[in-house]
């Protein structure tokens, strides 16, 4: 058996990760930070419950420069996973697996994400 | 030579003895949050910097109830089901492992009961 010639898998810290393994590898890192991200939206309904003067408070906080703009990436982070998950789902069926094909459903990903996150805070300012 | 009996084929369950249904969850959790999300970063968008009136108004009609208690609820177990997936790849000792997935379950399902019990405190407290 030649040893030459053996398949190897990629050593993280030297391997230049190609576009469709960083696209995979984000939606992990992108559903963590969304699962952390879940508790600003604990948050945010407690305080509703939890009467009006709660509710300004929480109000202020979450109206602030720089927690608006953690929301801003955060939405950017929801609607990467949100598609990028419409694009696992297509594999899951058995479509879409061409290297050509998969490189341009993640540029389509990621295009689609900045577009959705552009509506949304053009929503949010208008 | 087949070491498999045929009852072991016909319950399909494979080696993990969980079979597809943490596959399946996963896919069908993901395909409800698709609608849900839309929805819910729409609205949240819509009633940015609402006053505590119109915060609770828009949480108490029926429907928009209803959507936030499906999505609060999908929301976690959609959660606890991809953040289990990374603790399985990342955790190498079985004991520590099992216990982090436990835990896991407990805070999402704390989490999700918390946010729908807020809800329900205001839609039907008002």
């Amino acid at each position: 058996m030649s040893i030459d010639n053996r398949p190897l898998s990629p050593h993280l810290q030297v391997y230049r990760l190609p576009f469709t393994a960083i696209t995979s590898i984000s939606h992990r890192i992108s559903g963590a930070l969304l699962a952390a991200g879940s508790l600003v939206l604990v948050y945010w309904v407690a305080a509703v419950a939890a009467g009006a003067e709660r509710y300004a408070a929480a109000s202020a906080l979450l109206g602030s420069v720089p927690v608006r703009l953690l929301m801003f990436v955060w939405t950017f982070i929801l609607f990467y996973h949100l598609c990028n998950g419409v694009r696992h789902l297509f594999w899951d069926a058995g479509y879409g697996f061409d290297l050509a094909v998969a490189q341009r459903t993640g540029q389509a990903v990621i295009a689609g994400a900045v577009a959705l996150t552009l509506i949304t805070w053009l929503i949010v300012l208008i | 030579m087949q070491f498999r009996t045929p009852l072991k084929q016909a319950r399909g369950l494979g080696a993990s003895h969980h079979g597809r249904a943490h596959w399946w969850a996963q896919r069908v959790s993901a395909v409800a949050m698709l609608p849900l999300m839309l929805w819910l970063v729409i609205g949240l968008a819509v009633n940015s910097g609402a006053d505590y009136a119109q915060a609770a108004a828009w949480i108490s009609s029926p429907i928009n109830a209803v959507m936030l208690i499906l999505a609060f609820g999908v929301l976690f177990y959609h959660g606890a089901l991809g953040l289990q997936v990374a603790l399985e790849d990342y955790v190498p000792h079985k004991g520590v492992r099992m216990g982090l997935v436990f835990g896991l379950r407990f805070v999402a399902a704390f989490l999700a009961g918390f946010a729908i019990f807020s809800v329900l405190t205001i839609a039907l407290g008002g």
